[in-house]
């Protein structure tokens, strides 16, 4: 017992400052991307190809990219001969519309936050049924994350329950396998209305790296309603707890 | 026939692999075994029109060689599996893929229920009857923030029968979209085999193509690349003695070793952006070099780390509580984990001397070689503190390499790679063994991609180690090899 206490002691107080503070972010880290049109004129199409998941096109109005499918490689950064494309450090990348993750400048998408209604419903709390559908593990780690002591979500209330009777919504990752298919729909339908859906990682929100596969069907989108997109391969804890404060309200 | 014989990332040529009848493979496969090899793999590769043809690879670890044979079977072979227990998921996995009948296999269920085949979990279960026995159903969706998989438990009152483990859930086409490569995807494809494995799995990955381009990274990246194997064999190991202990109900240690973890992921992202490692490894080295001050920096924070770390994990082993749920259960025995193959710190634990980085050393691990820990009770207890003895081992090769890392390039060009052939790249990850295989064409593009995760070999082994234990154990014996969904589903 002694040695428990001195341990406790010896570890400390470790949980983050943010939100109320700028979160701690390696000076490396690859935030949300940011275009700069007046440098892409030629149209050279170098980064498009150089694109894994085909995130990039030239649209109409001029180079766009769509971060609900970038795995934030960089290798688009690496092709551009014009160095129009850069990755900041800003975690800020969830939005509440599917077309608010499609940039072509220095945009950050936006979140609309809950209605007053529904969070009043919510109260002072968020339970998620997650629901892993055929990712690779990555977006797991992360969204576990939120439950240690350094993101620590149970600080707004944020918990990650087994029961979708319990939950308030479900939060997927992965790129909806045809094997999970099934899975998914029953355990939303398990879920309370009103109900909230997140989509957590590139594979979520488009298939990710395997959009197109016989295997699976290009994440979410056209299955279920979604509330909030997290983009990210897989997102930072601290972009998914920016996502969901700013769906509640709370940032 | 002589099997012909190669080494960790060394391409053979395609036609130097003999080409026997099933039975001389067989019995050649066997004889193999018997003389002192393991089964690496046992898998099949299109032929011509109706045709598969069987490949094996057999490891001698002593020499540190791979014995590669092959067959063309056309319906049905015999089957390895009733003399070589190892054999049995690749052989349910041969019949899944190719619809060839491994003749006298036992059980012959599917692996991963791919498209075109029965719906997932239209299969035949194990049962058990009498008095008193009971069925437990789980999953796919399991309670926590998990990747999903079914599992059945047969019991008598609260003592488990039999565990029966289904999966293909996360079954995605990955080997597949690998064939054709290497191209823009392949590179991301590997990282993602298994998330929390990126630096493992991508290494193998580039390791493989670095073999078919017989091209070699300079000393230095070679080194880098040792830190990001390391640094994730560390925290996941440290993560999972948290979740050990967090299943035993002991809060503190779960809470410390969670941001431990953490810790380490950060120190990973510190020097590549990505906490997984995404975009660290690279064909031909690594994505940047480290400065002598982020390499001091790193020891320190090593060396930080793994005070905290030994404060918390102290107090695992003084709990007698803790003790009396780890010791004796879910034993693995030496001989099951033998026979089925396992590999990685689950077999370690159990005594099995194994090792990649030593006994197929590549890159790096050629010239310094980290300690290898092996354990002997094969229980929950020795698994734990099989990772926490892997952890020690770590940080002191880590700290070693950093205070000398070499010199180089941080990433060389990589040269075209050889065409109609065939190479095996092993790298020991956290988990263990992890093998990928690529053939070529005569364009020098992956004909064939085969990748076979630590988890393959080792989900069995975690059904073995449950019978006989409570069923209330499992989640304890469950994170005590912690597998992987997707590293299996592929």
């Amino acid at each position: 017992m002694f040695k428990t206490l001195l341990a406790r002691a010896r570890q400390g107080y470790r949980t983050a400052g943010f939100p109320a503070e700028e979160p701690v972010l390696p000076p490396l880290f690859r935030g949300r991307p940011e275009l700069d049109p007046t440098k892409c004129t030629d149209g050279c199409r170098q980064c498009v190809d150089a694109c894994p998941t085909g995130a990039l096109r030239i649209a109409e109005d001029g180079l766009e990219l769509d971060i609900g499918r970038c795995i934030f490689c960089e290798e688009c950064v690496a092709a551009c001969p014009q160095g129009a494309i850069t990755f900041t450090r800003d975690w800020r990348l969830a939005a509440s519309r599917r077309a608010d993750l499609l940039l072509t400048n220095g945009d950050r998408p936006e979140i609309d936050a809950l209605r007053r209604e529904l969070r009043r419903l919510l109260g002072r709390s968020l339970r998620l049924r997650q629901i892993s559908a055929g990712g690779c593990n990555g977006c797991e780690v992360e969204v576990n994350a939120l439950g240690n002591v350094v993101f620590d979500g149970s600080r707004f209330g944020i918990d990650f329950v087994a029961s979708p009777r319990h939950a308030d919504g479900i939060l997927v990752t992965g790129p909806v396998t045809t094997n999970m298919k099934q899975a998914l729909m029953t355990t939303y339908e398990a879920v309370a209305e009103p109900k909230l859906v997140i989509a957590a990682g590139a594979c979520a929100i488009s298939g990710g790296l395997y959009r197109g596969h016989a295997e699976a069907c290009d994440g979410i989108e056209g299955l279920l309603p979604v509330d909030l997109y997290i983009p990210g391969c897989p997102p930072h804890p601290v972009t998914i707890l920016d996502g969901l404060l700013r769906l509640l309200g709370r940032v | 026939m002589a099997l012909a014989t190669t080494r960790n990332a060394v391409p053979l040529p395609i036609a130097a692999v003999p080409v026997m009848e099933a039975d001389e493979f067989r019995r050649d496969v066997l004889a193999a075994i018997d003389a002192g090899g393991r089964l690496l793999l046992l898998i099949g590769l299109p032929g011509n029109g109706h045709a598969t043809r069987l490949l094996a690879a057999i490891a001698d670890d002593a020499r540190g060689e791979i014995l590669v044979a092959s067959a063309v079977v056309a319906d049905a072979y015999p089957a390895l599996t009733p003399d070589c227990p190892a054999a049995h998921h690749f052989e349910r996995e041969i019949r899944e893929q190719y619809g060839i009948e491994p003749q006298g296999h036992p059980w012959l269920k599917p692996v991963r229920f791919p498209p075109g085949g029965p719906a997932i979990g239209d299969a035949e279960f194990f049962s058990v009857s009498g008095a008193e026995i009971h069925e437990v159903a789980v999953g796919p969706v399991h309670a926590g923030v998990i990747e999903p998989g079914h599992f059945r438990f047969n019991c008598h009152g609260e003592r488990v029968i039999h565990l029966e483990i289904s999966l293909g859930y996360q079954h995605r086409g990955l080997e597949r979209a690998l064939r054709g490569g290497p191209d823009r995807r392949s590179l991301y494809l590997a990282e993602t085999i298994a998330g929390d494995t990126t630096a493992g799995h991508a290494t193998a990955y580039c390791q493989l193509l670095e073999g078919l381009a017989g091209s070699e990274c300079s000393p230095r990246a070679n080194a880098l690349r040792a830190a990001a194997i390391e640094l994730e064999r560390i925290a996941n190991h440290i993560g999972d003695l948290g979740a050990l202990a967090g299943d035993v109900g002991f809060l503190p240690v779960a809470s410390y070793c969670g941001r431990l973890r953490g810790d380490v992921l950060n120190l990973t992202a510190e020097l590549c952006g990505s906490r997984l490692g995404r975009g660290w490894i690279r064909p031909g080295g690594v994505s940047r070099d480290m400065s002598s001050e982020t390499r001091r920096e790193l020891r320190q924070r090593l060396a930080a780390a793994e005070r905290d770390m030994r404060n918390a994990v102290d107090l695992l082993w003084k709990s007698s509580s803790t003790r009396s749920r780890f010791e004796n259960t879910a034993v693995l025995t030496r001989e099951a984990a033998a026979d089925l193959g396992a590999v990685g710190p689950a077999a370690r634990a159990s005594g099995i001397d194994l090792d990649a980085r030593r006994d197929f050393p590549a890159a790096v691990y050629r010239d310094r070689r980290p300690t290898v820990a092996v354990g002997e009770t094969g229980d929950v207890f020795a698994r734990a503190q099989q990772r926490w003895r892997e952890i020690e081992n770590s940080v002191a090769f880590l700290t070693q390499v950093l205070e000398d890392p070499g010199e180089g390039p941080a990433v060389s060009a990589i040269g075209p790679l050889a065409a109609n052939a065939l190479v095996l790249s092993l790298v020991e990850a956290w988990r263990g063994e992890i093998v990928h295989l690529a053939a070529t064409d005569a364009a020098g593009r992956f004909s064939h991609y085969k990748i076979v995760d630590p988890s393959f070999r080792n989900w069995f082994a975690l059904g073995f180690a449950m019978r006989g234990q409570p069923i209330m154990d499992f989640p304890l014996c469950n994170k005590s090899f912690n597998l992987s969904y997707c590293g299996h589903d592929l």
